[in-house]
């Protein structure tokens, strides 16, 4: 039986009813030259052993790697019981449920994860996730801008991840919305507050902080709020959620705290598996919180007194609000966001904190390893959490393909991304990596440095 | 029956306005507009100092049911907006033609005003909805 929920009979008796004679006919209003006809590179249909087999070369394709590359996608452990309790049926679905209230069970699940989310970060307002971490900056630009009113430019550090910044630009570009590169200090590797100083003119909505920054580095967080704040600018805050369990968090930065908190979800119990499926998280404060896109969950008492969870603040989404809602979306990762809420369940704050540090400690232990190789220097004197940027003199792709030619992911080059970073590799060590895994990385940059 | 005073004048989109001697008018939603919309929970009330046209988006309200905009009913400039609605928006159900109005307009031409509706035409808008 196929999976369709309409009968042949039910189809003809709608269509009869509102008088139109085939399926095709209710699309009769998009111009025939926006229809693509042809659909070639879509391959046949194929049976499920065939769809095994593709999934299990593809998957093999991405290979056994020992990942030292970050750059926005983390390997951390994640307890066995995450994926086995959030592949249950009760929580298996991408989605909120279109009839909400009727599952209390996914509802209560959402309220704790923007529970967690906001003491994570020590923000008022969680909301219940959007697509991932570059989306929900550009989400958080819009908002900042509708929240500012007339003000449209966005100050955004060259130090956030690039492919954050191309995709709010991709983003907003077409809404009036400017966005001013702020230069990083060659010698921290932070923003430049000299130079930003400068660049606070009447019409900026908001200041973009990254913590830790794309570098690794930390920023100088709480001088940045203030002065940002002091120029009547809102603070958008892009963290890690991991190193939250052990840096201030974003709420408690400066005098006042960011007004919005975004990120990439994925450290949080979700696997790197090529990229995705990932999720955005974004808080809040209160005062802000009418312009903030996605679903919201409150708890309340239904009429018997009984303790009840429920969407909140509809008005502002697009089945009430229509072409005038904070965003397009009324969906979230829901399934991305249950592993998330059962992995830090699981965890802990105690057990997000050792995670946290041992990946802060691995990383300076294979900074140290590496860098007593002749060639091999740190770029930044900055404080770092689990990334550091590395200068090494032998040309950058020659090296990168031949460290993976050893089962090993060397890092992330700069030189795509950063003028002046041509010769420079981000890397990462998680808690997952031994030290035994670094001295065979080591092993082989020397080898391949001092051939260079 | 809602109430619909004689003295105002209405748009079809259900803001009364109130014409003083000084060129400003006062702006405000109807008894009818707050009781279809029903209990206020929040209002985004407009600059001070904005130029707007009649027919400008410039206010929303946020009801227990849903979001609306409110327009400018005359083209003319911001020079008041009622600040105690942002705290206490249940004013615009529980006197909408005093404590609930929202914000007053400087007006840029006085004969706009004669376009407006008066109440017996704005009791016909009503019966219609």
């Amino acid at each position: 039986m196929p999976f369709i929920p309409h009968t042949e009979e039910e189809t003809r008796k709608m269509l009869d009813a509102i008088g139109v004679s085939n399926i095709d006919e209710l699309f009769d209003e998009i111009p025939a030259d926006l229809i693509n006809e042809r659909l070639d590179y879509v391959p046949p249909a194929m049976d499920e052993a065939g769809i095994r087999r593709l999934c299990k070369n593809s998957a093999q394709s991405d290979g056994h790697y020992v990942n030292f590359i970050g750059a926005g996608a983390y390997e951390h452990h994640i307890p066995a019981a995450v994926w086995q309790v959030a592949t249950r049926g009760e929580f298996y679905s991408a989605y909120t449920p279109y009839q909400a209230e009727a599952s209390q069970g996914t509802l209560q699940l959402l309220y704790e994860y923007q529970t967690m989310m906001a003491s994570l970060t020590a923000m008022e307002v969680s909301n219940a996730s959007l697509y991932e971490g570059a989306s929900a900056l550009a989400e958080a630009v819009l908002m900042s801008v509708r929240a500012q009113r007339k003000k449209h430019r966005i100050l955004m550090p060259e130090t956030i991840n690039p492919a954050y910044r191309e995709t709010t630009e991709t983003i907003v570009k077409n809404q009036g919305i400017t966005i001013s590169n702020i230069d990083y200090s060659g010698d921290t590797g932070t923003i430049d507050l000299v130079q930003l100083n400068d660049q606070f003119t009447d019409d900026v909505a908001a200041l973009v902080i990254p913590q830790p920054n794309y570098f690794g580095a930390l920023e100088q967080v709480d001088e940045l709020v203030d002065l940002a704040h002091k120029q009547g600018c809102l603070v958008i805050a892009v963290v890690n959620p991991l190193s939250l369990a052990i840096l201030k968090a974003p709420g408690e930065w400066g005098e006042n705290g960011a007004d919005i908190v975004v990120g990439e979800g994925q450290p949080l119990g979700i696997p790197l598996s090529s990229g995705g499926p990932y999720f955005g998280f974004m808080c809040c404060t209160q005062k802000i919180v009418r312009q903030m896109p996605g679903r919201l969950i409150g708890r309340t008492l239904d009429a018997e007194g009984k303790q009840g969870f429920t969407l909140t603040l509809q008005a502002r989404e697009q089945h009430i609000r229509r072409s005038k809602a904070t965003s397009n979306i009324c969906t979230n990762q829901g399934l991305m966001v249950t592993a998330a809420t059962l992995y830090m369940s699981l965890m802990g704050p105690a057990g997000m904190a050792q995670a946290a540090k041992a990946s802060h400690a691995n990383t300076r232990l294979l900074v140290e390893k590496l860098t007593a190789i002749d060639g091999v220097e740190v770029v930044f004197n900055s404080p770092f959490f689990h990334e550091c940027v590395l200068r090494i003199d032998t040309p950058m792709d020659d090296l990168v393909r031949a460290i993976t030619a050893q089962g090993i992911i060397a890092g992330m080059p700069l030189g795509a991304d950063y003028e002046g970073l041509q010769d420079c590799l981000l890397v990462c060590a998680t808690e997952l990596r031994t030290e035994e895994e670094m001295n065979d990385f080591a092993l082989h940059l020397e080898r391949i440095v001092s051939k260079g | 029956m809602s109430n619909v005073p004689q003295e105002l004048r209405y748009t079809q989109s259900h803001e009364w306005v109130l014409a003083g001697d000084d060129g400003q008018v006062t702006v405000g939603i109807t008894d009818h507009a707050q009781e279809l919309l029903g209990d206020m929970v929040f209002i985004e009330l407009p600059e001070m100092g904005a130029e707007l046209d009649a027919g400008d988006e410039c206010t929303v309200v946020e009801s227990v049911k849903a979001a609306s905009d409110v327009y400018a009913p005359v083209a003319g400039t911001v020079v008041a907006v009622n600040e105690k609605l942002v705290d206490a928006p249940e004013l615009i159900n529980e006197d909408p033609y005093g404590d609930g109005w929202m914000f007053r307009l400087q007006i840029a031409d006085p004969s706009q005003l004669d376009s407006l509706l008066d109440a017996s035409a704005y009791e016909v808008v009503e019966s219609e909805d």
